[in-house]
């Protein structure tokens, strides 16, 4: 039996016709073709479909669609603004070397946003707790929680994330 | 100091904005209008008799194109002996095997045709350890071989090792094993074939050998009977590799295949369960070790031999004890050396390719054991390293000739930063220092007939470089690299060069992203593509007029000078080093190239295949054009009732020739050094009687965020001669020395020594207590 659910998704409103057994990220990639949420096992263990609902970091491929209803969704895709300004999150993994293969980077700048978005100030024994969800294999995570303490801190102060800083090479 | 305004920067990843905005296309992302979905039955059995296949149930599904079985499709053959069919008939081998194929118009339905398909098995006897596989009447995992020992006998040998183990002062002895691991890309491994109606076949994949996997397509298409199709491989955005897509598998020809019978686009994308269950893993290994060394504590001998579990087929992991040779032999300077290993067939997964390619193994075992020796002799274990370091100059038993050798720097950087010599002798209770060292190709590796990769340049007409590379980047930051050596070759920014690496159309011949050999090998064409690049560039500049009339109507006249060796290209201008002052837009003498009469394309090619050497019939020969180096040294503490370890401090200095860029460099080194600390300390693939039994996240234990290890990385730059300024490979050597650095340091800890990997705390409490009762 089809559903009507209404949500708001990336500040848009959105009225869709769903099938009961669908997840947030079939919904997400399959019927709305937005591939920015990553699926990486489709069991919530590897977090790379990581998505932002009514504030908290949710695996998107065990969400129910239907639950949806009434809900704020935040993806990916909404984080940069509409003119291209991105998120301090996403400058801090760029400039801080977070991102390889990327596949995780999705999810793991969701996750760090809920985080970011509940707790401004995380300890780096939060962050991790935060981020313990989402696997990564290139990284081994040392510059991933670095792009967050960064983005914490510029966002905290109201900076922004200045481009290359220390390019000086290292001994 | 040189002056670069590219080389040595910390310039960030050139297509991270899109992958940290959700743009980047990876093979999960992209669909082909009209596609089918193709999912693939594989064996019930690890070994059995396959008596009937009925597929009429699954045919007669709504929304099923096809169903293929080995009956109903040509027999292509893949594998490093070509020795399975891409669908089995008669038999099955391993719990891989693909025994039916189906394409449908979704996946649910593809999913459930596949159950709808029955086979009928007689099981045979199946053999899952290789030493119990070399039994005579061990079931014969392929019976017209007469012999589970595959026909590929590894063996070196540099001078006299029974005369050495005789005459030697200290003998160290032991015996060492390893399991499997895999990869655990996050993006799994998927496939889109497509043929038109001339059936020339368009295939995307994430692939790490693109060059080589279109040959493998077409040969396949040649067994189809299609002999004058063409192939294009397309590379979406790549999830991590890590050497699993080094490597063509049977679900590529399966796409292939269905695409063919089809005639329609098919993707076979495999689930994360899949991908655990059927990647070709690192391979395990039973090794048997003995070094020895003067009274002075020189080495005088290492003799290893080794039992390798093969699994049912080939593919590159039965090869990789050309690879464990190297630091068998050239780790560490060692005259007499024997190397013999044995890979043999069982009924297990089968092994390709893992970042190391079998140096890992290896090193575990000579690392481990040196620090045996070393207390035979009663030497300091980072004195017994560095009296025994390699040295620029010299020619290694395999005749490797080292050219630049930071070995000796690495080990000091490591005392230095643990303050080595101190707190080795102040011993607190459950705490321990160790350390391992490394050797691996870091300028190519010759293991085809050719090493070299293909470079094309063009310029723009306003100034910005297209570089179509033979180069894949998988994430490690081959796409960055090489941006900065153009632009710095060039003249130009590196944000003004753009790679394109997507496309067999477009780009030139590569051998693969393997052997940490991207920013060396591909890395060299880049500059020498980029050197003549400029060559044009500047030729087109010499003696270039420039006029133009400002506001009030006054007009101006820049020529360049003739002499092209004084024009500079800097800051997106050109001018010469006479008259600096005078400077013009590049845009602008690229358009005049263009647009004049007689005009000119500024466009360049080159092919780098560094003189590096195939190894011989005698496994010898130099086989990369430089070696990185590399030493790790780790602080751990090991609580005595669980059997825990914790990695206090964790220093991983290595010799990369010349950082190119040292924020994706460290990035190689925190990542190589996270794997090879779950290769030491938590991950296996646990297989009972060749069935995965952990396929998920849950049971595999890859570190998390929360197991973040302190790494410290130490650039020790050496500058290698024939490196792209200077720098050397640096992909693999991060996982290298990490599990031997752990095991010695536990056993500094609590005197204990683990000897299997991966080092779980069972097996320290089960080792604890033994020592408890021996004494």
């Amino acid at each position: 039996m089809r559903k009507t659910v209404s949500f708001v998704l990336n500040g848009n409103r959105m009225e869709m016709e769903i099938e009961p057994e669908w997840t947030l990220l079939h919904l997400l990639r399959e019927e709305l073709e937005m591939t920015g949420s990553k699926s990486g096992c489709e069991s919530g263990e590897c977090g790379a479909c990581t998505v932002i609902v009514n504030g908290k970091a949710v695996n998107s491929c065990l969400f129910p669609a239907p639950e949806i209803e009434g809900a704020s969704v935040t993806t990916i895709e909404g984080m940069a603004k509409p003119t291209g300004e991105l998120h301090p999150l996403q400058t801090a993994f760029i400039e801080k070397g977070a991102v390889q293969c990327g596949y995780c980077t999705p999810g793991m700048i969701m996750s760090a946003k809920a985080l970011l978005d509940e707790n401004p100030n995380p300890s780096e024994g939060e962050i991790r707790h935060a981020l313990a969800g989402n696997m990564c294999r290139c990284t081994g995570y040392v510059q991933i929680l670095d792009a967050v303490k960064f983005a914490a801190h510029a966002l905290s102060t109201k900076g922004e994330v200045r481009p290359r800083k220390g390019e000086e090479r290292i001994a | 100091m040189e002056n670069f305004s590219s080389v040595g920067k910390r310039i960030p990843k050139k297509d991270a904005i899109d992958k940290v905005t959700g743009r980047a296309a990876y093979i999960q992302d992209l669909k082909v209008p009209g596609m089918l979905y193709g999912k693939i039955l594989r064996s019930k059995y690890p070994h059995a008799r396959i008596v009937r296949i009925d597929a009429s149930r699954a045919k007669k599904l709504m929304g099923v194109r096809a169903v293929i079985t080995a009956d109903d499709v040509p027999q292509i053959r893949y594998g490093f002996f070509k020795d399975q069919p891409v669908l089995k008939s008669g038999k099955v081998r391993s719990y891989r095997d693909e025994v039916a194929a189906v394409a449908a118009t979704n996946p649910e339905v593809a999913e459930e045709a596949i159950n709808l398909i029955q086979v009928e098995y007689e099981a045979l006897p199946g053999v899952f350890d290789p030493v119990d596989a070399m039994r005579e009447n061990a079931p014969l995992v392929h019976e017209e071989n007469k012999s589970n020992i595959l026909k590929l006998p590894w063996k070196l040998v540099a001078g006299d090792v029974e005369e050495a183990r005789r005459s030697a002062a200290f003998v160290a002895e032991d015996q060492f094993t390893v399991t499997w691991v895999t990869h655990c890309c996050l993006g799994t491994e998927g496939i889109i074939a497509d043929f038109d109606l001339r059936n020339n076949l368009t295939v995307y994949r994430n692939t790490q050998i693109p060059s080589l996997a279109q040959r493998d397509f077409l040969d396949a298409l040649r067994v189809m009977g299609l002999k004058d199709s063409k192939v294009r491989l397309i590379k979406p955005t790549i999830g991590g590799g890590f050497g699993s897509k080094l490597d063509t598998y049977g679900f590529e020809y399966i796409a292939i295949l269905l695409a063919y019978v089809t005639r329609k686009p098919v993707k076979i994308q495999r689930t994360r369960e899949e991908e655990f269950r059927y990647t070709s893993t690192r391979q395990p290994a039973i090794i048997r070790i003995a070094q020895g060394c003067d009274g002075n504590g020189k080495l005088t001998f290492r003799d290893i031999s080794m039992i390798l579990d093969n699994g049912a087929y080939t593919s590159w992991g039965a090869t990789t004890p050309s690879v464990m040779m190297m630091p068998i032999s050239s780790l560490y300077r060692v005259p007499n050396v024997r190397y013999e290993a044995k890979c043999v067939y069982t009924n297990n997964t089968w092994s390709q390719a893992m970042r190391g390619y079998g140096n890992p193994q290896a090193t575990f075992a000579i690392e481990s054991n040196m620090d045996q020796l070393a207390e035979k002799a009663g030497a300091d274990p980072l004195e017994f390293r560095m009296l025994n370091a390699n040295e620029p100059g010299e020619v290694t038993p395999q005749r490797f000739k080292i050219t630049t050798c930071g070995l000796k720097e690495c080990i000091q950087e490591v005392s230095k930063r643990l303050d080595w010599q101190k707190r080795r002798k102040e011993k607190k209770e459950g705490r321990g220092l160790g350390m391992g060292c490394l050797i691996h190709v870091g300028g190519g590796a010759r293991v085809y007939k050719s090493d070299g990769c293909g470079t094309i340049v063009k310029m723009d007409d306003f100034g910005k470089v297209d570089v179509f590379t033979g180069a894949t980047d998988m994430g490690q930051g081959a796409d960055t690299i090489i941006a900065q050596l153009v632009a710095e070759e060039v003249g130009v920014l590196p944000e003004d060069v753009n790679i394109v690496d997507r496309d067999t159309d477009v780009c030139p011949w590569d051998v693969g992203a393997h052997a940490s050999r991207t920013t060396f090998v591909a890395g060299n064409a880049a500059v020498m593509a980029g050197r003549k690049l400029k060559e044009k560039i500047l030729a087109a500049s010499a003696g270039f007029v420039d006029r133009w009339k400002d506001k009030d109507g006054t007009r101006h006249e820049i020529r360049l000078d003739n002499d092209t060796t004084n024009l500079v290209i800097k800051d997106r201008m050109v001018y010469s080093t006479k008259e600096p002052e005078k400077k013009i837009a590049l845009g602008k003498i690229l358009r005049g190239a263009h647009y004049e009469k007689g005009g000119t394309m500024i466009m360049a090619e080159a092919f780098y295949d560094p003189d590096n050497e195939n190894l011989d019939r005698e496994y010898k020969g130099n086989l990369s054009k430089t070696y990185a180096y590399g030493a790790h040294g780790v602080e751990v503490e090991v609580d005595k009732q669980t059997g825990k370890v914790k990695i206090l401090r964790y220093i991983a200095a290595h010799d990369v020739g010349r950082a190119i860029n040292p924020m994706l460099l460290e990035g190689q080194i925190y990542g190589g050094g996270a794997m090879g600390v779950g290769y030491a300390l938590t991950e296996r693939l646990i297989l009972d009687k060749g069935e995965v039994m952990n396929a998920n996240f849950r049971d595999y234990k890859m570190l998390t965020a929360k197991d973040v290890i302190p790494i410290e990385p130490v650039i020790v730059e050496t500058m290698d001669q024939d490196g792209p300024y200077g720098a050397k490979g640096i992909g693999e050597p991060g996982l290298v020395p990490t599990a031997p650095a752990i095991a010695n340091a536990i056993y500094d800890a609590i005197g204990v020594r683990i000897k299997d990997l991966p080092i779980t705390p069972e097996r320290i409490l089960k080792e604890l207590k033994k020592k408890e009762n021996s004494h």
